[in-house]
């Protein structure tokens, strides 16, 4: 077994499932020849030729009817958006289509489609590169929302997502493309859709977070051990739907929670995990839910970034708050 | 002295020669074109046309009576719809948006479940698997990005088939629009795109869309054929359509074929009053090229079709409509707990707790 990036697990894990089944089409800008603006495809259509791998026109609405169209011809579509901030183009396919075809035609026909998309700040993109708009498809009945926090886990679940006959949104966080390695198996593997992942154990105070939030939150937790404060990480995995026995879980164990997010307060999925808590494991807790978010503005100027997006050290600080309130 | 840049030399000039082969009196005016249809085949089209107008007719008052929901009236695009469809093969696949489901109909579609669609009944929408079609498309331009992908899937599985779809006049001003047409060129992907013309997107007209003088020159910005055909002659539009599908089937790449049609009614029974936007003239205007009249007056002269066999077939197409709404009016109602288990294939835990609960409260 290997340490490697998330790119290169993505990567192997496309490669594999374009050999597993040859319905698995993958397009998009760029995606071919070029092998993605971030290297995501990397010498996969030398691998399995151009009606496997290919370039489309600039235009992601038309990449979201030709997803839904290839669909209804028994492919398993695995198309790109190049950046997630171009969502809004094709909104329409994601929202109002794709994810609600299986429902519209009363189960008589599958969407097994996986949109890849990067986001995510801390890389200094221009503008609409980093928004975390991941809270606007998990509003969407019908499409689940997968964020991995690491290359391990990016591998097993854009697999599982491939392998679904469900829609998936897959969002790839920038930051975590290449700033960690882990071990990652060179076989198949999947790991299930739906559920969190316990990624550091605790009983003092749960941080319930995913994406790249994931890794800021587990740093912050070795700090606040050396005060004394022993923090679960629950990384959700899947956003949508969420794995609410796993947030009931961990409320249970330790009776605190902070949720820890990337995306502006009034968006992400922060403020759905809040409700499953107040829902379901009200009584358990014994604080306030605290909440760490970036700021209600649109995504800051990229000198602002370090200023704006939220860190270790804002998540340190709200543990305590809630810790001590 | 620089004499400068004339834009107006930059204009494009396009064709206006509308396909044309019936004239309103039913006589053949372009011999070349008359498709090959034999005797059986012309009075077929013809039925398919008169059922499509008693459709309409009746569709109309079923919905004033509230048995029917929403409905977006045919009447006076039957060569249109009907003419164009004739084309198709049984295999082709079909996108229709939400005034097209004479055509979905004809291509397979059960006509209960073509109600249950305007009641808003999900059995409407469960198609038999012989049937190559999506529901018809209410997000005027989306048929068109999906027709695409429908298109480059038939020729990625080397099937001889052809990926059909319509929007209206206003739709070509989408954005969708625009990109449908050009990735099934880029990707010389089996389609034919139409565009309906009938004047009037609900209210707006025609010339409020665009300045250009005709639509089917909007193929020019992709780089495939665009044909104009006069939409109210069921044997123009059928031997443009037979001709697009052949060319798409040889792969060429997609066609674009604008049929220049009206609606005699309104845009939808909603509400919608055409006497605020539409002049008697104007409608009187065109009932004077009523694609049936001339068909009707052709194939009479041929000694094709008699009133008899119109009274006969009225009564026949009659008794199918009241069978299939007894069908629909004693369908059982629908449940919410089978709309959450259509919702996703592998159920969440979230979604299988609310199913819980319904069928709880379903089983009271």
């Amino acid at each position: 077994m290997a340490k490697t990036t998330m790119i290169k697990a993505i990567t192997q894990a496309l490669d594999q499932e374009l050999k597993r089944d040859d319905k698995v089409l993958i397009f998009g800008e760029d995606v071919g020849k070029n092998g993605g603006v971030f290297r995501a495809t990397e010498g996969l259509q030398a691998t399995h030729g151009e009606d496997r791998v290919f370039d489309t026109p600039l235009a992601e609405s038309g990449i979201g009817g030709l997803t839904l169209g290839l669909a209804t011809q028994g492919f398993r579509p695995v198309p790109e958006i190049q950046f997630f901030g171009f969502l809004f183009e094709v909104m329409d396919s994601v929202a109002a289509q794709i994810s609600r075809t299986h429902y519209r035609m009363g189960g008589t026909v599958k969407m097994p489609v996986t949109i890849r998309s990067p986001f995510g700040g801390g890389v200094h993109t221009p503008e609409l590169h980093s928004d975390s708009l991941e809270g606007l498809v998990a509003q969407t009945p019908g499409i689940r929302v997968v964020i991995p926090s690491g290359p391990y886990d990016a591998k097993g679940l854009l697999i599982s997502s491939i392998r679904s006959d469900d829609p998936v949104v897959f969002l790839e966080h920038m930051k975590l493309y290449r700033s960690i390695k882990e071990e990652v198996p060179e076989e198949e593997y999947t790991l299930p859709l739906d559920k969190a992942a316990v990624k550091r154990e605790g009983k003092d105070v749960s941080i319930i977070t995913y994406g790249y939030m994931v890794q800021e939150s587990l740093k912050a937790a070795e700090e606040l051990a050396k005060e004394g404060i022993d923090v679960e990480v629950l990384d959700l995995r899947t956003v949508s739907p969420l794995d609410e026995a796993a947030i009931v879980e961990t409320v249970k164990k330790t009776g605190k929670a902070v949720i820890v997010q990337e995306a502006q307060r009034q968006a992400g999925v922060a403020a759905a995990v809040a409700s499953v808590i107040v829902e379901k494991a009200a009584l358990y807790l014994d604080t306030p839910v605290g909440r760490v978010s970036a700021p209600d503005t649109p995504y800051p100027f990229s000198e602002a970034e370090d200023d704006w997006l939220p860190n270790k050290q804002d998540i340190i600080a709200q543990v305590r708050e809630t810790v001590n309130f | 002295m620089s004499k400068g840049i004339d834009l107006n030399k930059y204009f494009d000039t396009p064709k206006h020669d509308v396909v044309q082969v019936l004239d309103e009196k039913g006589k053949v005016v372009n011999k070349d074109l008359m498709p090959d249809l034999s005797d059986d085949q012309l009075v077929e089209l013809f039925k398919e046309m008169l059922w499509s107008r008693i459709l309409n007719d009746r569709s109309t008052k079923l919905n004033r009576q509230g048995r029917l929901g929403f409905f977006a009236p045919t009447a006076g695009e039957e060569a249109s719809q009907i003419g164009s469809h004739f084309a198709m093969e049984k295999e082709d696949f079909l996108l229709p948006a939400y005034r097209d489901v004479p055509q979905l109909v004809q291509h397979g579609l059960p006509l209960a479940k073509a109600f249950q669609w305007s009641r808003g009944h999900i059995d409407g929408n469960k198609y038999p698997e012989t049937l190559k079609a999506l529901p018809p498309q209410i997000i005027i331009g989306a048929q068109y990005v999906q027709t695409a992908g429908v298109a480059l899937g038939l020729k990625k599985n080397g099937a001889k088939n052809v990926a059909f779809t319509y929007t209206g006049d206003g739709g070509t001003s989408q954005g969708d629009f625009y990109e449908g047409m050009n990735f099934a060129g880029a990707f010389k992907a089996p389609a034919v795109f139409y565009s309906q013309n009938n004047g009037y997107a609900i209210s707006v007209p025609r010339h409020v869309q665009t300045a250009a003088p005709t639509l089917a020159q909007k193929a020019v910005a992709v780089g495939i054929p665009g044909v104009q055909v006069d939409g109210m002659d069921a044997l123009a539009v059928y031997a443009v359509s037979k001709a697009a599908r052949d060319f798409a089937v040889a792969g060429n790449g997609p066609v674009f074929i604008e049929t220049l049609t009206y609606r005699f009614g309104p845009h939808t029974l909603s509400g919608d009053d055409p006497k605020r936007y539409r002049t008697a003239e104007e409608e009187e205007e065109w009932h004077a090229k009523d694609p049936l009249t001339r068909m009707r007056l052709f194939l009479t002269d041929k000694g094709l079709w008699s009133e008899e066999q119109e009274s006969a077939w009225e009564e026949e197409v009659n008794a199918q409509i009241d069978a299939a709404m007894q069908e629909v009016e004693s369908a059982p109602k629908q449940k919410v707990s089978e709309y959450l288990k259509d919702t996703f294939i592998d159920t969440p835990a979230v979604i299988q707790e609310q199913i819980d609960k319904f069928v709880a409260k379903e089983e009271n």
